[in-house]
């Protein structure tokens, strides 16, 4: 790996006698879109206000480009930022907003200009310059925000929460945006959200965090594929845990806590000899599959405690016929089992 | 590793930040905390400096005459807090929950006593039910004569009533408006009678509202100075006994001493605000919706009659001391004539008291303002120093508790002080817009907190991430955005410095007299007609004021009203 851009090291953070982060530790390559996610509390938040100089840390250092930057107020930092609320200041046009910064820099009236114009262009919004935040819509308030942020061209970006504030629909778009944005000026980013759908759908890599501290640094496809404990596996994507019992018999490895993604489950039809056979308990349709709750049936023909899911294309439920009662057969391919050792699963598992 | 915090280097908005907030925590130490500290002092030391505890308050409660007093006042201001409150939750429920006409209109009229002195209440009392007064007489003999016991508890009752009746109209309109339909519309599913749904719905829904009106109507007439001043008589209350042992005796001590006894309501008053304003903000959430009012014609048309009866009466008292101002000699001679506004051969000493007055609530206006919205801002929105800060909001809404005699008071031992370096703002304007500014600082103070609580709190944060020092964006987008709360609140400072004469009657000097001041001497010399003038005066300068106000911010208000649309 070449030397990292923006370094996190031994970054600690208490209140009194309450740890709010033990130890952070991450490396990011410049041009890099990091998520941090994790469940609310779980420190991300504190983390991001520590990197823009809002909140000092108990102890650690930041470093950007080899320049320690951990004792620096906010001012001298050089990065953007962008709110949850955004701020846009509401008696201020989008270009005046833009512009607010750049005024502060003491360039010339027309450079202002110009670099307000140019940031407008990069986001589609030249028509809006002259309106007041409350006469746009919420999504072009979030890009005016992103624009006011990179207009100051700073070292790196900092994201909090940038589209919980917006109508689901908006938010599918606005990801899109934001991350071909980022392609364009590439630009080192980092975002905090407790959305999974974004941080899989945006980031080159995924810092999950929980308690206080990382759980797993990895590429969504990481993240999701292989997840290093049972509060990744859960948090990121639906799972099933399976009890020993279940899979007991196989030649896998012992004392190791297995798991599957629902979509990973084969229904078979007809049942081979080493099918596992379950009852339909509960189908929750979800639009474009069936989300079915089944319960495990042991060899004595007696129903086993474990619940597993598994996600059906809708036109496969009903060439199945699958309603609540039915018996199925199905397999857990073993490419796609994942498992934990016990030093994985010690790994508190606060799940939302 | 070190278990010590990173230090962050100062940066110079940081550096900055926290000077001022240490600059205003020390203003207000010095203003508010000292001064108060001087007086309490003074109660518990004799004449020639010892300290003797409670022995001024055993003196106290020994003498007779004294405890009279202090009965008379708590006897005073229970009927007037009993009987101002219930007119008032009428007045406010009936423009709040009815359906009647004229709600605008009444509501203007409710808060015009606002603009007067308390003095001037008296005085139209005098003019009214005096000796001499239009129904004592019976209209000049008109109708048959009605004569009433007007200079004692009445006169100061009826006075109070009218001095306190906007005050306790505000409070509860506000508690009035906010309530949630929902539980009406469950109660009329479980068939709830009207009266049950009063008392089961509304009543518990504005209780933290009568709570505080309550204090307030006790407060206000606990301390108020104006009203028995004028038509007190010899019914002696808490206020005047200050004067008189201040003034007319020369007693500091026992002046400090009727202060603390005086202050004693309005810090129960203080404490209890402060729970109820706790309180308040939970009750009403976003899922609440908002009263729908349906008509009924019998219900609306009583109010319709009980509204304009008390508008009315306000009326009467207003158009009475106009009258009285411009009638030559009362009752005898009743041509119009404009001498009494010509105060030059009176006790009044011409016009200067006027321009006087308008000059120092100008200038309190202009740095009340200033200074509490620059205090509120550094108290709210800044993040250094939280424990420097807290105890710059608690001095700042402190004032609330403190009435104005105890203000002038503890102002002039203060100020008046030999050793104290800043003894020569004593007798100067500067004593008596600092006593202003003072006295009237923590409700623009909390309007003004209020409304920065409005701004979303990561303004400040944004434009420090962008470089942007704090004082840029405090004026291109702070102010801008609450320049309505602003402005109301200078028209507040404006309006009270007017009418007010408890703090400054003890800090005037002779060469610089107020119109508030004025009165009281003219009144006191029997020349009642030029001091209903001076009434007259004042009540029209600050209507004048808010005219100027309501249509000058008109377009304001609309623009910053846009603004705020999400």
């Amino acid at each position: 790996m070449t030397k990292p851009y923006l370094s996190i090291q031994g970054i600690r953070k208490t209140f009194g006698k309450f740890v709010a982060l033990t130890s952070i530790d991450i490396d990011i390559q410049k041009n890099e879109f990091i998520c941090l996610l994790g469940p609310s509390g779980c420190g991300k938040t504190t983390l991001l206000r520590i990197l823009a100089g809002l909140e000092q840390p108990t102890g650690g250092k930041i470093l950007v480009n080899d320049r320690d930057i951990t004792t620096l107020p906010p001012a001298k930092r050089n990065f953007g930022m962008m709110f949850q609320s955004y701020a846009l200041f509401p008696n201020l046009t989008a270009g005046q907003n833009i512009a607010y910064g750049l005024q502060a820099k003491k360039m010339s009236k027309k450079e202002v200009d110009a670099k307000v114009r140019e940031v407008l262009a990069l986001i589609d919004l030249e028509h809006i310059r002259d309106k007041y935040p409350s006469q746009l819509s919420g999504g072009q308030q979030q890009r005016v925000a992103l624009a006011r942020a990179i207009a100051l061209s700073p070292d790196f970006l900092l994201l909090d929460e940038p589209l919980s504030a917006l109508d689901a629909k908006v938010r599918l778009k606005l990801r899109r945006e934001l991350r071909s944005l980022h392609e364009k000026i590439g630009i080192t980013t980092i975002m905090v959200t407790h959305d999974q759908d974004e941080a899989l759908t945006m980031a080159d890599r995924i810092v999950v965090m929980n308690n206080a501290e990382i759980v797993q640094v990895g590429t969504p496809q990481e993240i999701y594929e292989k997840p290093n404990s049972p509060f990744v596996a859960d948090f990121v994507g639906a799972i099933n845990f399976l009890e020993e019992s279940v899979v007991s018999g196989s030649a896998l490895g012992q004392d190791r806590l297995f798991a599957i993604r629902p979509e990973n489950i084969n229904l078979m039809e007809p049942p081979a000899d080493y099918s596992l056979r379950a009852v339909v308990s509960d189908m929750e349709f979800r639009g474009s599959f069936y989300r079915v709750t089944m319960q495990l049936i042991n060899q004595q023909k007696g129903l086993h405690p474990q619940l597993v899911t598994i996600d059906l294309p809708v036109s496969q439920t009903h060439r199945l016929g699958l309603r609540r009662d039915k018996q199925v057969a199905f397999e857990l391919p073993l490419e796609n089992l994942i498992s934990f050792d016990q030093a994985a699963v010690a790994k508190k598992t606060g799940s939302d | 590793m070190s278990t010590r915090t990173v230090r962050q280097k100062m940066g110079r908005d940081e550096w900055l930040q926290r000077l001022l907030i240490a600059c205003i925590v020390l203003v207000l130490f010095i203003t508010v905390l000292m001064p108060l500290g001087d007086l309490f002092s003074k109660a518990f030391i004799n004449e020639t400096g010892e300290y003797i505890g409670l022995a001024n308050f055993i003196k106290y409660f020994e003498t007779p005459a004294l405890v009279q007093s202090f009965v008379n006042t708590m006897y005073v201001s229970g009927v007037t807090t009993i009987l101002s409150v219930t007119l008032a939750f009428l007045y406010a429920f009936a423009l709040t929950r009815t359906n009647m006409r004229g709600k605008v209109f009444f509501r203007y009229v409710a808060l015009l006593p606002l603009f007067a002195p308390t003095m001037m209440h008296g005085i139209a009392l005098t003019y009214l039910f005096g000796n001499q007064g239009i129904i004592t007489t019976g209209f000049f003999g008109v109708f048959p004569g009605f004569e009433v016991e007007l200079y004692g508890p009445l006169g100061i009752i009826l006075s109070e009533l009218f001095y306190t009746f906007p005050q306790a109209y505000l409070i509860l309109a506000v508690s009035l408006a906010f309530a949630d339909y929902n539980l009406y519309e469950a109660a009329e599913t479980m068939g709830a009678s009207k009266l049950c749904k009063f008392l089961t719905v509304t009543l518990p829904n504005v209780k933290y509202g009568l709570v505080s009106a309550i204090f307030v109507c006790f407060t206000l007439s606990f301390t108020d100075f104006g009203a028995p001043k004028v038509v007190g008589g010899q019914f002696n209350v808490l206020a005047t006994d200050i004067y008189k042992q201040v003034i007319g005796q020369q007693n500091t001590t026992m002046g400090a001493t009727v202060g603390i006894i005086l202050i004693l309501p309005a810090i129960l008053a203080f404490i209890v605000d402060r729970i109820v304003e706790r309180k308040q903000n939970s009750s009403v959430n976003a899922k609440s919706t908002p009263y729908k009012i349906v008509p009924q014609r019998g219900r609306d048309n009583a109010f319709f009659v009980y509204c304009s009866l008390i508008t009315a009466t306000i009326f009467l008292m207003l158009i009475t001391v106009i009258l009285a101002s411009l009638v030559k000699v009362w009752p005898y001679d009743l041509t119009m004539t404009v001498t009494h506004y010509d105060f030059s051969k009176v006790a009044g000493e011409g016009m200067q008291p006027f321009w006087n007055s308008v000059l120092v609530a100008f200038y309190s206006a202009v740095a009340g303002t200033v200074v509490t919205f620059i205090n509120a801002y550094l108290i709210e929105k800044t993040r250094f120093m939280k424990g420097m800060r807290q105890v710059g909001y608690f001095l700042s809404i402190l004032p609330l508790a403190l009435p104005g005699l105890v203000i002038g008071l503890a102002y002039i031992f203060f100020f008046n002080h030999p050793d104290n370096p800043l003894n020569w703002m004593y007798g100067s304007i500067v004593i008596l817009i600092l006593a202003n500014v003072i006295h009237f600082y923590a409700v623009p103070f909390i309007s003004a907190t209020t409304a920065l609580k409005k701004l979303d709190k990561e303004f400040e944060l944004a434009s420090e991430s962008m470089g942007v020092p704090f004082y840029v964006t405090f004026w291109r987008v702070t102010v801008p955005m609450s320049l309505p709360a602003i402005l109301e609140n200078a028209v507040y400072y404006f309006i009270n410095s007017m009418v007010t004469i408890s703090a400054v009657v003890f800090l005037y000097s002779a060469d610089f007299k107020l119109a508030s001041v004025s009165i009281v001497n003219m009144d006191d010399a029997g020349d009642v007609a030029p001091a209903a003038a001076m009434s007259v005066l004042i009540v029209l300068t600050n209507v004048l004021v808010r005219i100027i106000y309501e249509i000058g911010t008109k377009k304001l208000r609309e623009k910053t009203g846009a603004w705020q649309k999400r």
